[in-house]
């Protein structure tokens, strides 16, 4: 139907309820604001599209963090930069809702460069309106990632030097090197015949976007009054004359006919077809009694430390793994140097029957030393009143503190002993079940094939010499 | 200049924050800033009375969503909802 007025369009809300203060019938926009421009073609756009009630908005930080005062649409803001990354999940979450990510450009080319790229790449199914101002404006003027060379602002009070501060980003031109995107467009609201491009340009998008047609992304060319300490009229100016200059408008990239419709795949939302998948039970398989533990050890924090590749995370999976099966909670937080083999490695285990907090045991009721550097890095963490278990066939030292339970057990000798000093981590639990008597010897030996999936029973049987050696060494000397 | 009644720009002077880019994208000026301010202490923009010939100009080029209304040629009070 053909209008016969032009009026506040019916993509705003009537009154701008969530905005606080008295002033609900106007925006916060400072006067001659190119964003207020823009929300009224977008508003337009969504009016006469018929998708106001289709629509979430995805608002940034900046100056538009507000638009959901005004549009009439769902919307969530976004952390500083990451409105693409929660479009993202929006449009995948309602992949028959359109949506837009509304972005600066200290939001979109600056901290949230990456997202931008990455949503792009993906061709998510959403619309990018992308205003550049060339500065940050809310925050009062600073450079922004599309500052022009030359230009002054407050953190460029020389303007900006493109040989310490880059160059003027082109983000049209960016984005448009991607094979993903389906439409890419600059325009500018610098006058009444550009707007009425860029009104085209938003209902093209809006129009591909309802149709699920992929990525649009449409760049704005817009002022800010305020930022620029200019007069509204003299801001149109200089976007014409300095910014349009290095900001050519025009179509980057439109696949028309030849877009997309995107689909995603259906994200498998049954937790049951999920532990198929991975070759997991749901079921437990053997249930525990428990033993006599002493008070102390009943709720336990671990360190377990050494170097890597000697089994230390091993250890603290198979403590946590074997603990489980008695009806403990239990938690495993591994910590490793770059290193895959030969760096220091520790990990955190807690077994308890509360709920755990923190999962780091950053001061452990036990600490289990594997070499030298570990006792000595670690060993003043230890609580008071607590336990040390350490490996004496390589610490030759000492522990300093008097105010604990020392356990020294030549781990690695024993294993060697046995054959194969990989088999230090299964002397460990020996040692633990001994000390705490919250394990038996014999139901860690039933675990080891569930624990060792796939080792063959030379392995295992071996193993299960180990975990006797480590408890009958402790049973024997303290 | 026609003295018809439409098409006519209207402005919603409280809501008009003065930023003068409608005057700026008038193609026949007949929109001006007033010299009276209105509740927010702007001097607002206003319509001259006739003159308009409904190009929507202002209408697009204004920031606020609500400040100004363009009443079209084919406009007729009584076949509005």
């Amino acid at each position: 139907m053909k209008k016969t007025v032009l009026r506040k369009p019916k993509g705003f809300i009537d009154v701008y309820k969530h905005k606080p203060g008295a002033e609900k019938d106007r925006t916060h926009y400072c006067p001659g604001c190119g964003h207020g421009i823009l929300h009224k073609l977008i508003a337009e756009a969504m009016e006469d599209l018929d998708i106001v009630d289709d629509t979430i908005l995805i608002s940034p930080v900046g100056c538009s963090v507000f638009a959901y005062y005004y549009f009439d649409t769902g919307n969530f803001q976004a952390a500083h930069g990451r409105a693409p990354a929660v479009a993202t999940a929006t449009s995948r979450a309602n992949p028959d809702k359109v949506v837009i990510s509304y972005q600066g450009d200290g939001d979109l080319a600056a901290i949230g460069g990456n997202n931008i790229i990455q949503a792009a790449n993906r061709g998510e199914n959403i619309v990018v309106f992308f205003v550049n101002n060339a500065i940050y404006g809310m925050t009062g003027g600073q450079m922004a990632p599309t500052t022009l060379e030359g230009q002054i602002t407050t953190t460029t009070p020389y303007g900006r030097n493109v040989d310490t501060d880059g160059y003027p980003m082109k983000m049209c031109e960016v984005i448009s090197q991607l094979t993903a995107p389906t439409y890419v467009e600059r325009v500018s609201l610098h006058d009444a015949p550009h707007i009425r491009k860029a009104r085209a340009a938003v209902r093209k998008a809006l129009l591909n976007a309802k149709e699920r047609k992929g990525f649009q992304f449409v760049e704005v060319l817009s002022t800010c009054p305020s930022g620029w300490k200019m007069d509204p009229v003299k801001s149109m100016e200089w976007v014409k004359e300095r910014m349009m200059p290095l900001y050519p408008l025009g179509v980057y990239r439109d696949l028309g006919e030849e877009a997309r419709i995107t689909t995603r795949p259906v994200p498998v939302m049954d937790p049951a077809a999920v532990w198929e998948k991975l070759g997991i039970s749901a079921e437990k398989d053997v249930d525990f009694p428990r033993g006599e533990v002493a008070d102390e050890y009943r709720k336990m924090s671990i360190r377990v430390a050494g170097f890597g590749g000697q089994g230390i995370m091993v250890t603290g999976q198979a403590l946590a793994g074997v603990a489980l099966e008695y009806g403990y909670n239990v938690s495993w937080l591994p910590s490793y140097g770059p290193e895959m083999r030969g760096g220091t490695a520790n990990c955190s285990v807690n077994i308890q029957d509360g709920t755990i907090g923190a999962a780091e045991a950053v001061k452990p009721g036990m600490l289990l030393a594997m070499n030298r550097p570990s006792l000595e890095k670690f060993e003043k963490t230890i609580v008071p009143g607590g336990t040390l278990i350490y490996n004496s066939t390589l610490i030759d030292i000492e522990p300093a503190r008097k105010d604990i339970k020392v356990f020294a057990v030549p781990i690695t000798g024993m294993a060697d002993e046995l054959g194969n000093t990989r088999v230090q981590s299964l002397v460990n639990i020996g040692a633990y079940a001994a000390i705490t008597g919250m394990f038996k010897v014999e139901d860690v030996i039933t675990l080891l094939p569930k624990l060792f999936k796939g080792k063959n029973q030379a392995i295992i049987d071996l193993n299960a010499k180990a975990v006797k050696a480590g408890f009958d060494y402790v049973k024997e000397n303290f | 200049m026609t003295d018809a009644k439409y098409p006519r720009s209207e402005v919603n002077l409280d809501k008009c924050k003065g930023c003068g880019l409608c005057i700026a994208a008038c193609p026949k000026q007949v929109l001006v800033i007033s010299p009276k301010l209105n509740s927010k202490g702007y001097h607002y923009a206003e319509y001259m009375g006739s003159g308009c010939v409904g190009c929507g100009n202002c209408f697009y080029s204004c920031p606020e969503p609500d400040a100004i209304t363009v009443y079209l040629r084919d406009y007729d009070p009584e076949k509005e909802v």
